[in-house]
């Protein structure tokens, strides 16, 4: 399966010299940018690692390519986001977020229904990638 | 009685001796007038009947829309009655209307009314003050508010939308590029699982919101538990498919709040994260259902079913964008504010005015989108625009020209039409969406090189291709009926 997260998962996967036209629209905004990256797919995880902090008043987005180089380096099987922050009044939220890596075989999820009163189905979703204690591809 | 002056008679036994005065006499027009940073203000536009004078047909309206009566009474005087009057200050002509013109002269009449006269978080007592009696005033031929400004001790009376733009795009986790959504076709007469089977296919090929129509209820094909049901069962298992967070607008509008609280309720159990509700509810139901989805983390979806019927004629009724403030006084998350380019009535600027007035920190006046006044909006949430309507992939440029990323785009026919099935039809426009959304970012000039950007992405994208296809060329080219009246330059929809 091909998990559609994010703002362009139904493009062809990104080329660096796109991710950095993204990068660098963001930067132009003066929005921060910053890189996470999870074996846990999960819709409803909003936590991903955070790889360093967000980038604030960054001027160049060199600097988000060379972190993103070491990050598939260390990760080379997780999933990898790129964001960008906006911290104006009345936003303060991500305003971008765009995944930019994957691994080769993604595993999807299982759909767990459990019947209850009634009709009643209370649904459960689960990564198939976190099934096993050593899911983990980051060390 | 006196009607020998139409000045305000301020000698306090000359007012009020009884009989019938004038409303200028009364004192409802004010032309020394500076309204108050806690006043509201109000436009109306107002087509006076042959040979009324202007200035007391505005004055009617400050009278008949606050205190006045249509003779003297001298219990004004157990009040600070001066306060608890509407004050007409400025009449001007509405352009383009009056003498060598063919349109029959109209104006707008500003009217300051006190904060003391509204009571605190009730649209509905806003609206009984300011929709009320006055728009069946026979010395007018017709009237329309036009727009309104909200002082913003007042607009702190309300709790506004429960979830807002910024928190519903964190609880689903998209951000950055419009939301897209479709309609459920046909309206009517699929039995719930059927239903529930254009849900899946939607959502699993890349939608990220289904929705229900505004007269989808429970009716003898489909009643609601059945509904509800099934199309919770696609929504996850549509989620489990993509790993991306989907939903359905369940409607629960229904004949009495006991029924729609019991709707509301029952969708929360099915774990869904929206409901929608109707503008024909009613503006006191409306905020009901809104704190309703404050306790219970519920996305409200709100349908404009109805406005039609009093937005749409220029010289009678009320302008949409008062609607829209009052909508986010409410408290709704989503609202239909129209496409400019779909089927449905909406002038280009007209409709960028309500987008504003939904999105916007702060409201500036801006005459060529209908904005009369700056509106501070204090914080309140914001509502997600709904753009839908006779809209399809091939008008993406446009759309995203107009009204930007903060929208959801409802492409109901323009999905489930799709020659190759519901799942292409929404891959189609999830592509649409997100190569446009690329391009934007990388710099180039969308309106443009839109049709050149969506080409390009059918190369891949096979869908897309059928989509361009199909309804290459499909346009709603008619005037609008409702256009802003200081245009500098025309907007058309084409």
């Amino acid at each position: 399966m091909h998990i559609t997260q994010g703002q362009f998962s139904f493009l062809p996967p990104l080329t660096d010299a796109q991710i950095r036209a993204q990068v660098d629209y963001a930067i132009s905004k003066g929005w921060a940018v910053s890189i996470e990256w999870t074996d846990d797919p999960h819709p409803r995880n909003v936590y991903w690692n955070m790889w360093g902090h967000p980038m604030f008043e960054i001027k160049d987005g060199a600097a988000v390519i060379f972190d993103l180089t070491a990050c598939r380096k260390a990760c080379p099987n997780a999933y990898i986001k790129v964001n960008a922050f906006d911290n104006t009044r009345g936003v303060e939220s991500m305003v971008m977020s765009y995944i930019v890596d994957r691994p080769a075989m993604e595993p999807g999820f299982k759909l767990v229904r459990q019947e209850s009163e009634g009709r009643m189905v209370r649904y459960t979703t689960s990564a198939y990638s976190t099934d096993t204690p050593d899911g983990c591809t980051c060390g | 009685m006196n009607t020998q002056t139409n000045d305000r008679i301020t000698d306090i036994k000359e007012r009020y001796k009884g009989g019938v005065l004038k409303y200028k006499q009364m004192g409802y027009w004010r032309p020394d007038y500076t309204p108050k940073e806690t006043d509201f203000i109000c436009v109306f536009r107002i087509t006076p009947q042959e040979g009324v004078d202007i200035e007391e047909a505005a004055a009617a309206v400050a009278g008949e829309s606050s205190t006045a009566t249509w003779t003297v009474v001298w219990t004004d005087l157990l009040t600070a009655h001066e306060d608890y009057q509407g004050k007409a200050y400025r009449v001007d002509a509405v352009p383009g209307t009056g003498t060598d013109t063919d349109k029959e002269a109209q104006y707008f009449a500003y009217i300051a009314y006190d904060i003391i006269l509204f009571e605190e978080g009730s649209i509905a007592n806003v609206a009984a003050s300011l929709i009320g009696n006055v728009f069946s005033f026979k010395p007018l031929k017709a009237a329309r508010l036009e727009d309104m400004r909200f002082p913003v001790a007042y607009v702190k009376t309300f709790k506004g939308p429960p979830t807002g733009i910024i928190v519903e795009r964190e609880r689903l986790d998209k951000y950055g590029r419009p939301l897209l959504g479709a309609t459920m076709k046909p309206k009517l007469g699929l039995s719930g699982k059927n239903y529930g089977r254009v849900v899946y296919e939607g959502l699993t090929g890349g939608l990220d919101f289904t929705k229900d129509d505004e007269n989808i209820n429970s009716q003898p094909f489909m009643h609601w538990r059945d509904r509800f049901l099934f199309c919770m069962e696609a929504v996850n298992k549509s989620q489990a498919n993509t790993g991306e967070i989907k939903g359905h607008y369940l409607n629960v509008t229904a004949a009495t709040m006991e029924d729609m609280y019991e709707r509301a309720e029952f969708a929360k159990q099915l774990g869904s994260n929206i409901v929608m509700i109707d503008l024909v509810v009613g503006w006191s139901a409306i905020q009901s259902m809104s704190n309703w989805c404050r306790k219970n983390d519920m996305i409200l979806h709100m349908h404009r079913a109805g406005h039609g019927t009093y937005t749409r004629q220029k010289n009678h009724g009320v302008s949409f964008r008062v609607i829209a403030k009052w909508l986010r006084l409410a408290g709704v998350d989503h609202l239909h504010t129209g496409t400019a380019v779909g089927k449905l009535e909406g002038d280009p600027m007209t409709v960028q005015g309500y987008y504003n007035v939904c999105r916007d920190s702060v409201t500036k006046q801006d005459y060529s989108r209908g904005i009369f006044f700056d509106q501070d909006w204090a914080d309140l949430r914001k509502v997600m625009p709904v753009a839908s309507g006779g809209i399809h992939v091939g008008q993406m440029h446009q759309l995203m020209h107009l009204f930007g990323d903060d929208m959801v785009l409802q492409f109901g026919g323009g999905t489930i039409g799709h020659p190759s099935g519901i799942q292409a039809g929404a891959t189609a426009n999830r592509v649409g969406i997100e190569c446009m959304v690329m391009a934007r970012n990388e710099g180039r000039d969308i309106l443009n090189e839109g049709p050149d950007i969506l080409k390009a992405a059918t190369k891949w994208c096979k869908p897309l291709e059928t989509a361009l296809e199909t309804w290459k060329d499909v346009a709603f080219n008619y005037t609008s009926t409702d256009t802003p009246d200081f245009v500098t330059t025309p907007t058309t929809s084409n």
